[in-house]
């Protein structure tokens, strides 16, 4: 396991290296960051000033370098737009969407995690039916359209919840359950498979043959070994629902980083994009090393091949 | 046999027997009837695509701001010669409806068929040749993988400009994962098979092992994957061109129809209703055939 965790280490700082050196470029490349810079009416003499003094004009690979060394000790230059560094409006924006990713994918585990294992408890029956309709409506509607649809239903119809925006909890009601929804039907398809799987194992009939109580059996002996790679599948929708949330949040009008970077890519503030886009590549680099991690604890074949 | 609770309590072989085999006809029908409304749904909207021009009653393009926003049939004060209405610039719903269809497929189509092309032949070089490219290339994927789709997808497209090509661009080059790392696992199991062997030995260069012996054996994992990530285009068009950086007005993508009708979800909800309804219908008939290939060739993919 050891040897694994540290194979999988290296293997996590080389991609998240050349996913740093994608999200430089790939912004970069965007467009003239001196012409940005210097503003709409600016002559060809102060285009070349502002190029040497932010050192535009070095070699792009040295740029880069100076780039990633400042990103790491949290110094991503200077919005365009926005009178705080990059660093601090993304500190001030993050909170909103991890805690509406969050939020999202314990609505999605309430809902996956029953319904998958009552369905694998009672396969073909019309609980198993409704969640699997639930899974197949999960991935056919669109999420914006959906959460505009609940916008319509529960602020403007039954005025149960706020419209837009983050203030109070309520405001996170409508977006979390729309970006839960949408990781719901894998969650519930891992669970269901899993929990058949461990339901048909020996130790289970062993458990119920010296007579436990079946609940007991259900939850302490099947989903205990069940949950585990729906838990490693969590951490990766987690990420998925940090890039979810840049449609949820221009929906809802929330103040997140998903927000941010919609507003910073039309408006072409490429230092924040640039940020947004490594942080949010670097959380899915880490969920994803968790989830490998859960996998190989509970499977010992993956950690040798 | 996978339902503890009968297995304990019933002990009648007989009638454990008799279920399952209905169970597994019914799995087994449910796939066929999958695969007939998924398809007859999908082929109807095919069909609307490609006769959008002798179908849709009105020009998709033709503005009269005097009938702007008239409600559909259902509602009161309809006009009969828009069924389903008209936008806030007064063009006719339901042939911009029609012609959202093409804009749709297109970019599904081609977006599968461009990632299916670039994942292929990563999958299947990694697969075939293993050792040292079979590590740049698993490397390749996970960097793919750790990179959110959306938010690449918006970036790039606000840099080359929103259209229609930038969008099947941006995404073949983004969705070709899956089929990466299912064909690398196919092709992995292939190349040890006798008749890849008896192929080398009677002196078949690689390219003729690989595309004559390797390729047929592992083609029919790529129809299921490709209906799968048509889906998947289909609904990040919808969500690029929503935000503003997909195709671009006044070109009528479904995605770009909700988003113009934004504004009006108040007093009007049937304008983000009617298209989200058809994108959810599509992208349902598609998961629904896909779902049914899968179940009818490959069974114990299921879950």
């Amino acid at each position: 396991m050891l040897n694994f965790t540290i194979r999988r280490i290296i293997l996590v700082v080389l991609v998240a290296l050349t996913v740093s050196v994608i999200a430089f470029f790939l912004v970069r490349m965007s467009g003239d960051l001196a012409t940005a810079l210097a503003g709409e009416d600016a002559n060809a003499q102060e285009i070349a000033d502002i190029r040497k003094i932010y050192g535009l004009d070095r070699p792009l690979i040295v740029q880069y370098a100076d780039w990633l060394f400042d990103a790491l000790r949290g110094d991503f230059g200077e919005s365009l737009y926005f009178p705080e560094t990059v660093g601090e409006l993304v500190a001030m924006r993050l909170p909103t969407t991890l805690l509406l990713a969050f939020s999202g994918l314990v609505i999605s585990l309430l809902i996956g995690i029953p319904f998958g294992v009552i369905s694998a408890l009672k396969p073909d029956s019309w609980i198993d039916r409704i969640s699997m309709s639930i899974a197949v409506a999960g991935q056919a509607i669109p999420t914006f359209w959906m959460g505009l649809m609940l916008m319509v239903l529960f602020g403007l119809i039954l005025r149960w919840t706020p419209i837009s925006g983050d203030e109070t909890w309520q405001h996170f009601i409508l977006p979390a359950f729309t970006l839960g929804y949408y990781s719901t039907p894998p969650i519930m398809r891992l669970t269901r498979s899993g929990m058949l799987e461990v339901l048909s194992a020996d130790y289970i009939r062993t458990a119920y043959a010296k007579g436990l109580q079946p609940l007991r059996v259900l939850f302490k002996h099947a989903l205990r070994n069940a949950v585990i790679p729906v838990v490693a599948l969590a951490s990766v929708q987690f990420g998925h629902m940090l890039s979810g949330a840049i449609v949820i949040e221009s929906v809802f009008a929330m103040q997140g980083i998903g927000y941010l970077a919609w507003e910073s890519i039309l408006r072409n503030d490429i230092a924040v994009i640039q940020a947004i886009l490594l942080i949010v590549c670097l959380f899915y680099v880490g969920l994803t090393f968790i989830s490998d991690l859960l996998n190989a604890w509970l499977d010992p074949r993956i950690r040798v091949s | 046999m996978s339902d503890p609770s009968a297995s304990h309590q019933k002990l009648d072989p007989d009638k454990a027997l008799r279920s399952n085999i209905t169970r597994r006809l019914f799995r087994r029908m449910s796939a066929h009837n999958s695969i007939l409304i998924g398809g007859t749904v999908l082929g109807a909207i095919v069909f609307m695509a490609v006769f959008a021009p002798l179908l849709a009653p009105h020009d998709p393009f033709d503005q009269d701001l005097s009938r702007r926003l008239l409600p559909p049939f259902w509602m009161e004060d309809n006009n009969p010669k828009y069924i389903l209405g008209t936008d806030n610039l007064g063009r006719d719903y339901l042939s911009r409806l029609i012609y959202g269809a093409q804009i749709s497929l297109m970019i599904g189509v081609c977006t599968a068929v461009l990632s299916g092309i670039i994942g292929s032949a990563l999958g299947i070089t990694a697969g075939y040749f293993g050792g040292r490219t079979d590590a740049v290339i698993t490397f390749i994927i996970t960097t793919r993988l750790s990179m959110p789709i959306v938010l690449v997808a918006l970036a790039v497209v606000a840099l080359v400009g929103g259209s229609l090509h930038a969008v099947i661009l941006v995404l073949g080059f983004l969705l070709w994962d899956r089929y990466a790392v299912v064909m690398r696992s196919a092709t992995q199991q292939a190349r040890n098979m006798d008749y890849v062997s008896a192929a080398r030995a009677i002196g078949c260069p690689t390219w003729r092992v690989v595309l004559s012996e390797i390729f047929p054996n592992v083609v029919n994992n790529l129809i299921v994957i490709a209906t799968f990530e048509v889906a998947h285009a289909i609904l990040l068009e919808a969500s690029l061109s929503f935000l503003g950086l997909g195709v671009q007005p006044p070109d009528p993508s479904w995605g770009l129809m909700i988003a113009e009708g934004k504004e009006f979800l108040l007093f009007d909800p049937w304008v983000i209703t009617i298209p989200g309804v058809a994108l959810s219908i599509l992208v349902l008939a598609v998961n629904m055939l896909g779902d049914g290939i899968r179940d009818v060739s490959a069974p114990e993919n299921r879950n």
